[in-house]
């Protein structure tokens, strides 16, 4: 069976569909780990040997438990957080349920992403700014979070981009979406025009998604 | 105004400690423009950034303004930085911040009132002659330029003191000449103690009152810096006065020479030639000037010349006997011939 143009007329209405689902869960995912990871990656910066708030076991132990997360498989993660997605949202299926384990994936993702962010910082300019007796508050709002703009910006992009190919995964849950469309029909039924039409879909996205952030990125940079 | 007393500062590496700072005294005085001399690695840094506690000494203690800053912790040794201006051979302002916002972070950090911000910030620029710059970007500017955004931004909150980190390293001698008379501008129209390290020289027989050498975290000599480079003591502090007052002569001179060669120094008024020709009509020696200059450090002149004398050993002697009397040194570099 190939590509077959009336079938994909057909389906216009599923795949608009699971096109919204996928941005619903990028979304939210993307909030999240915005919101909790931004703080975090901060945190793992600032407490960090010979920085202003060095703190050793702090560090080690935010360290630790972004590692735990990082090293579990998503599609093991999915799976393992169902009582927490059953606690939060009261349901196991649909792109809301997919958004808990995605967002849990991505926080400390984007976490390391604004570390590293932070380190292409020159430490002289934070040390400058510390003998003009700048306070902690100051030195992670004006210094870090102004000087690692870009490179935030670029996180940015690069944790929506592994958030579509994730948000795909949650399909094999029932999660919805894009990946939930290409799973449902591509291959348990072996219907080579959604599995196309979805591909295509995830590539412009992708694609979409690279170009935006890599002109945002550079507008805000100042250098 | 800055007393540090037996300051040490120990690095723990790998491979065990290194003492980057071993137990260091000095004072500066109120207004004055104080140097540390030295190549790098000799600690001048280290001991720099100890004095506004950027590195926490191992041992010893820092007295600025009568406060003693190594008990300073916290909120309190930030309040007490809000005093002490600091600038950097590589400038680190912020690059996503504007000139103007530059310098409005550092009178943020000191909780000044909003109403107030822009008229500081444009006295500022303007002392730094960077008016036009208000709102560029420190990448479209120059390193003589993003110097003075840090003069600004270290000036802001009227500090009895500013430290100066290799100042001017990183600039071309034009703009060297420039930064360092805007420094003096500041110690004398401000009043602000600075303390300048540097390895040029040059930097400190420009600018500097009193200055100090260091190698291997040690202090080895330490004056005003006119007698350092009249009359310097140690090999080190030789060679870097050398870099900049140099009279050395070329072999193939000094072999043509016959006659005793001596160096001839005076100091602050006394009128070097004058001297001289006095001496060649009084004895029977005749003169011949190989080498010399008059150098004015911190605006006293200091004459050093190296001549030639010929005649009988009798009459050099008395001729130079005659030179040391009329309160000059005299060194003789080669008996004649």
């Amino acid at each position: 069976m190939g590509f077959d143009f009336n079938h994909l007329i057909e389906l216009i209405p599923d795949i608009n569909q699971a096109f919204f689902e996928t941005m619903y869960m990028i979304a939210i995912s993307l909030v999240v780990a915005i919101v909790i990871g931004l703080p975090i990656g901060i945190l793992l910066y600032v407490t960090d040997k010979g920085l202003f708030l060095e703190n050793r076991w702090v560090k080690n132990t935010a360290g630790f438990v972004v590692n735990m997360v990082r090293s579990v498989p998503f599609i093991i993660l999915l799976v393992a957080l169902i009582p927490l997605t059953e606690f939060l949202v009261h349901t196991t299926i649909g792109p809301a349920a997919a958004s808990v384990s995605l967002s849990v994936a991505a926080i400390p993702f984007f976490a390391r992403i604004v570390e590293s962010a932070f380190r292409e910082i020159d430490k002289g300019v934070i040390e400058a700014a510390i003998a003009a007796g700048a306070t902690p508050w100051m030195l992670i709002k004006d210094v870090l979070l102004l000087e690692a703009r870009s490179g935030i910006v670029s996180g940015i992009t690069l944790t929506l981009i592994s958030l579509v190919g994730f948000s795909a995964m949650a399909g094999v849950v029932g999660g919805g979406g894009i990946g939930d469309l290409a799973i449902r029909f591509g291959y348990y039924r072996y219907d080579n025009t959604i599995m196309i039409a979805t591909v295509v879909i995830l590539i412009v996205i992708v694609q979409l998604i690279q170009i935006f952030g890599d002109l945002i990125t550079k507008v805000v940079d100042k250098r | 105004m800055i007393k540090i007393h037996n300051l040490s500062k120990i690095y723990k590496t790998k491979s065990g400690s290194v003492k980057g700072v071993d137990d260091v005294s000095l004072t500066v005085h109120e207004g004055e423009i104080y140097g540390i001399v030295g190549y790098s690695g000799a600690g001048k840094s280290s001991l720099l950034r100890c004095i506004n506690l950027l590195e926490r000494p191992t041992s010893g203690t820092i007295t600025v303004d009568g406060i003693d800053l190594t008990s300073l912790k916290g909120e309190k040794l930030r309040l007490a930085r809000l005093r002490i201006g600091m600038i950097f051979q590589h400038f680190y302002l912020i690059s996503q911040k504007t000139v103007y916002e530059n310098i409005a972070f550092s009178l943020k950090a000191a909780k000044t009132p909003a109403n107030l911000i822009k008229a500081r910030v444009e006295e500022l620029l303007e002392m730094v002659g960077l008016t036009d710059k208000r709102d560029v970007y420190p990448a479209q500017l120059s390193g003589g330029q993003k110097q003075r955004v840090g003069i600004a931004r270290a000036l802001t909150n009227n500090p009895t003191v500013l430290l100066c980190d290799e100042a001017t390293s990183a600039l071309d001698p034009t703009t060297t000449k420039s930064i360092l008379d805007l420094l003096k501008r500041i110690n004398k129209e401000l009043n602000i103690t600075i303390v300048l390290i540097t390895h040029e020289m040059k930097v400190v027989k420009e600018i500097c009152n009193r200055m100090a050498i260091m190698q291997e975290g040690k202090v080895i000599e330490e004056g005003t810096v006119y007698d350092t480079f009249a009359d310097p003591q140690t090999e080190l502090t030789k060679e870097f006065i050398k870099s900049v007052v140099s009279f050395e002569l070329p072999d193939a001179i000094l072999n043509k020479c016959q006659g005793t060669i001596v160096k001839v120094m005076f100091k602050g008024d006394v009128a070097g030639e004058g001297i001289v020709s006095d001496m060649l009509k009084q004895f029977e020696v005749k003169g011949n000037f190989l080498h010399g200059s008059i150098e004015y450090i911190q605006e006293a002149p200091l004459g050093i010349f190296v001549m030639e004398l010929m005649g009988e050993s009798e009459e050099t002697n008395k001729a130079l006997q005659f030179i040391e009397n009329r309160s000059a040194q005299v060194e003789v570099l080669r008996d004649g011939v």
